[in-house]
């Protein structure tokens, strides 16, 4: 696995709302097969940057490199056609239909002009034994009847089923007790282990630190670090967090 | 959950016990669907038989399903708009538009009942997209749009078919729907066909998952079915076939309304359960924010779902003229409310994204049973009202419950 090239990099993404620039020149790598941590505190950017990268508010100026050409993200479309896959925290998931049906909603498979519900169902089968899961009691289960933690293992797999280059988790674990973002954390390690490039937007420092190959910190709409996990401590990303570290020596 | 082929089991999978199991549990997670109407069939006809000796009649078994057949209709035609949690509460004056439209186009300008049946439909499509058009795309709410429509097309049936105007609907086709019964052996085909249809979609659907290598469900289960429905139609039809006439002339059969019916529902469940439109349409109802980032055009959903329920009340009210046999200003007023509630008692959930056709029929067949006894008893329609109004509280507060059951379950 090559850790030289990144599958996505952003080089000087800006973005402003009338007066106010929220990313002030950014640069960002996500590297295939790797876990990649966005931190930073409320109003660093951290939304603004997810939502370049998933095209639902394209930059105003900067480059998208994807597998080393640039590229342009207009719509939702144009990452989707790449294979970036945005997991939101309120995970959009329906309750009143089953998981297979939620995998496979808006990408339904026809045969004869009907729904091919077992082609549908075996593909998502396989998309969750190749993440290991095996929490879920049957495929055919309603998402209402499902905890925080298999939801979050649903819209996952989803996005496996979509054959993604890019994986963007937005909070995972926030809703979730102990034992269940231990299951969501190992599954977030699984997806890189896919060799998709996850990155993974997250608060909780603790769960940073079990997954995350690398840490990005914003700052008050700029990149303060880019950190090995191995070679920092906790508190050192706090400082970065926190404007207590990097302010003068960014890069 | 035994051994299974694959590491995550489908549902489908283990013996008859098992799936008997498996579903008793379903209903004790609150998922009961249609089992507290079927329990009210058995037991109002428990009652009406007991208080009443001209319940269980031949001639009133005929009735009752003729009866039910013009409310389960318009119940199916709301279920497309419920199942949105949106409501149509114009859906019988729609009908009731049309079929004035139809009756003064056969009366005043001589046409073909045929064209003249198309152009009702016509009207019923137009208004049901203007309906949709007005909900999904400016943003009202479906009630005001449609208790606007309600009130307003109460006046437009009236300049249709002026002020008292009444007139008799004289073409035989329409006639027969709700007077005519099918010959003793057509009662027996329709029988067949309809055992016959599920049995090669049973065989077709386990030949699919079989060919992906998928498990199906035990065979019994296929075999359960076909003969719980041969038993009860058979039942049925036998006793339609009966002469049911009081008086010299014999009537005997199965009225013809119901194939008719039975083939609408059965091609709006195909549609519901097998084709894309039909699971957007249970998307958008339960999570529309999900549906559209999924990228389903949601506007659209809504729309043709307006205009499904606003062409299955036409073929209600259609069902409605067949069997008063007149058009006049004030039909469809009252039924709309009826419907909902028959929908609702049926299993069909007000909020939206769970409930089926077949729920709305045996709703409707409830319904109608509560104001068919107790019309024989001669109860006062005040009576009526208030048992029909009771039967509702209690399906929507079983709704809420379950619906308050499923939530809890899901989050422990």
């Amino acid at each position: 696995m090559s850790f030289d090239i990144p599958v996505i990099e952003l080089k000087g993404v800006t973005k402003s709302f009338g007066p106010v620039d929220v990313l002030k020149g950014i640069d960002f790598s996500a590297y295939a097969g790797q876990v990649t941590a966005l931190v930073g505190d409320n109003g660093a950017g951290k939304s603004t940057l997810i939502k370049g990268l998933a095209g639902v508010q394209p930059y105003d100026g900067g480059e998208v490199h994807f597998a080393g050409g640039i590229v342009e993200l207009k719509s939702p479309l144009d990452a989707g056609e790449l294979g970036i896959e945005v997991v939101y925290q309120d995970l959009a998931l329906c309750e009143n239909l089953d998981i297979v049906q939620n995998m496979f909603l808006g990408k339904e498979e026809l045969k004869a002009a009907t729904l091919n519900e077992p082609h549908m169902e075996l593909q998502a089968v396989q998309a969750l034994e190749s993440l290991s899961v095996k929490t879920v009691k049957s495929v055919r289960q309603k998402v209402s009847s499902l905890s925080g933690g298999q939801r979050q293992t649903v819209a996952i797999a989803r996005s496996v089923l979509r054959d993604a280059k890019v994986v963007i988790l937005d909070e995972p674990t926030a809703a979730l007790g102990v034992a269940q973002t231990e299951q969501v954390l190992n599954l977030v390690t699984r997806l890189a282990d896919k060799g998709v490039a996850v990155i993974i937007i997250s608060h909780n420092l603790g769960d940073v630190f079990k997954v995350a190959h690398q840490i990005s910190v914003l700052y008050l709409g700029k990149m303060v670090a880019t950190l090995k996990t191995k070679e920092v401590t906790y508190d050192e990303v706090v400082a970065y967090i926190t404007g207590a570290k990097g302010q003068e020596g960014a890069n | 959950m035994s051994d299974k082929v694959t590491s995550l089991a489908s549902g489908h999978e283990g013996t008859l016990y098992d799936q008997t199991h498996a579903y008793l549990q379903r209903l004790r997670g609150g998922e009961m669907g249609s089992l507290p109407a079927i329990f009210g069939i058995l037991v109002l006809a428990g009652i009406f038989e007991i208080a009443s000796p001209f319940f269980i009649t031949k001639l009133n078994f005929a009735n009752l399903f003729v009866q039910s057949a013009e409310l389960a209709m318009l119940s199916a035609a709301l279920v497309f708009v419920i199942l949105l949690g949106e409501i149509d509460l114009s859906a019988g004056v729609t009908a009731g538009v049309a079929m004035a439209v139809f009756i003064d186009l056969v009366k005043t300008q001589h046409w073909n009942w045929i064209p003249a049946l198309g152009a009702g439909f016509f009207a019923g499509i137009a208004i049901g997209a203007v309906i949709g058009f007005m909900v999904a795309k400016i943003g009202v709410p479906s009630f005001v749009v449609t208790l606007a429509f309600f009130l307003g097309f109460q006046g437009m049936q009236l300049v249709l078919l002026g002020e008292g105007g009444v007139y008799r609907v004289e073409t035989p086709a329409i006639l027969a729907i709700m007077n005519n019964n099918l010959a003793a052996w057509g009662g027996w085909l329709m029988l067949v066909i309809a055992l016959a249809v599920s049995f090669v979609i049973s065989l077709f659907d386990r030949a699919r998952r079989a060919s992906y290598g998928l498990v199906n469900k035990p065979f019994s289960m296929v075999i359960i079915k076909l003969a719980g429905m041969a038993v009860i139609g058979g039942i049925s039809i036998y006793y339609l076939n009966l002469n049911r006439s009081q008086g010299s002339i014999p009537i005997s059969g199965v009225p013809i309304v119901i194939p008719i019916s039975i083939a609408i529902l059965f091609i709006g469940t195909f549609a519901l359960d097998r084709t894309r439109y039909g699971r957007y349409l249970y998307a958008v109802g339960g999570n529309p924010e999900a549906a559209r980032r999924a990228g389903i055009k949601v506007v659209g959903v809504r729309v043709i779902a307006f205009i499904i329920c606003a062409v299955l009340a036409v073929v209600s009210g259609v069902f409605h003229a067949s069997r008063i046999g007149s058009v006049d200003g004030s039909a469809g007023h009252t039924i709309v409310l009826s419907g909902v509630a028959a929908a609702v008692v049926g299993g069909v959930s007000l909020f939206g994204g769970r409930g089926r056709l077949a729920h709305a029929a045996i709703g409707a067949i409830v319904i109608s049973m509560i104001d068919n006894g107790l019309g024989l008893l001669q109860m006062p329609a005040g009576i009526n009202f208030l048992v029909q109004g009771g039967v509702l509280l209690l399906a929507a507060t079983i709704d809420a419950l379950a619906r308050r059951r499923g939530g809890v379950v899901s989050r422990n």
